[in-house]
């Protein structure tokens, strides 16, 4: 790729469809967000600003900040993708009265596991911001 | 404006745009699933256990899902007296309960235990005026409602042994099961002659009224 700029437009881009495919599940399909999808929502929607403004500046350092917010993402996404794989075990966790967290299928996508997407777009964002920091030294 | 900065705008409003077409077709999917089945169960919108206010034989029926805790509810609670003054002979308005808080199922049979005493309507209106001092949703209140509806002449040690009733509990078993079976998520739910709300608001089921009662005057 050229022009690392496209580089950091895909991470926005990314994070954009995140952010709406969250706030479309919470706000239209009304599905009340467990305790780990919130703290994804916590660095993810921050990221739909900083790579905006970045984005729009031309501002190298908006991906710095906004790397550290997707390697967070990556880590709570990947600690819920692990549970709801059934690969940690649920007792870990103690029952509460809210949303189980455990199970997260999405309907209108066959029953994919909403994790899964969350974690999908954190490492993708992840990975862009990586590589456009390479591609434009300081 | 360089076109990078073009692109940022450019992009942003597709992603609006999609997400509010999106919002669109996914709620016109959800209330056309809804319509299929009210239209498929009629049955299960009026029960004979259910309360009625207003004429039995009025034309047109609201059923209201209600739920004695939530704070639309209450708002909506004079919306709804205002409809049956409105159209005294035309408009008869059908309660089903959705007990969705904690606590509002023993509101529930409290209510109901109140229409065997024939205060139906003064202990709804007072367990809904004192609604903000025991609908705590995490942590209600209940003897506070129960006080309300005491002092809205309820003989409250009778109401407690009525609420114990099989047929009572029996009852509200009905309505969570039509409500489940109508996929009635939220409250109030309005139907109005079998009709939903083309969106929610108090306007929308004024003029839905306004509109069945046309058609019942033709």
């Amino acid at each position: 790729m050229k022009n690392p700029w496209t580089l950091l437009l895909m991470a926005w881009l990314v994070a954009l469809a995140a952010t709406a495919g969250a706030l479309f599940i919470g706000e239209v399909m009304l599905r009340v967000p467990c305790q780990l999808c919130w703290y994804q929502r916590i660095f993810m929607f921050p990221l739909a600003l900083i790579l905006g403004m970045a984005c729009f500046s031309e501002d190298r350092r908006g991906a710095v900040y906004a790397l550290s917010l997707a390697l967070g993402g990556a880590a709570m996404a990947g600690y819920h993708t692990l549970l709801v794989a059934g690969l940690i075990p649920k007792a870990w966790l103690p029952c509460s009265a809210g949303v189980s967290c455990a199970d997260q299928p999405l309907d209108i996508l066959n029953g994919l596991q909403i994790p899964w997407l969350s974690l999908i777009a954190f490492v993708a964002i992840s990975l862009l911001l990586f590589f456009f920091l390479r591609k434009t030294p300081q | 404006m360089t076109s990078k900065k073009i692109t940022v705008f450019a992009l942003l409003a597709v992603v609006l745009a999609a997400f509010g077409l999106g919002a669109y077709l996914y709620q016109q999917r959800v209330q056309n699933s809804q319509m299929d089945k009210v239209t498929q169960q009629q049955a299960r919108l009026v029960r004979m256990h259910s309360p009625v206010f207003g004429p039995q034989n009025a034309p047109v029926t609201i059923v209201e899902f209600f739920d004695p805790a939530c704070e639309t509810c209450r708002a909506f609670h004079p919306v709804v007296k205002g409809l049956l003054a409105q159209y005294p002979n035309e408009v008869r308005v059908v309660i089903r309960y959705a007990p969705f808080h904690q606590g509002s199922d023993q509101i529930v049979l409290l209510l109901e235990a109140a229409k065997r005493q024939n205060k139906y309507s003064p202990v709804l209106d007072a367990v809904l005026a004192a609604q903000p001092q025991w609908a705590d949703h995490a942590q209600p209140n209940l003897r506070v409602a129960f006080q309300a509806a005491e002092q809205a002449g309820l003989d409250i040690n009778k109401a407690i042994e009525d609420a114990q009733r099989p047929e009572l509990a029996a009852a509200l078993r009905q309505d969570i099961e039509d409500l489940t079976a109508l996929e009635v998520t939220k409250t109030p739910t309005f139907f109005v002659n079998g009709r939903a709300l083309p969106s929610f608001g108090r306007e929308q089921l004024t003029a839905l009224v306004a509109e069945e009662v046309a058609k019942a005057r033709r």
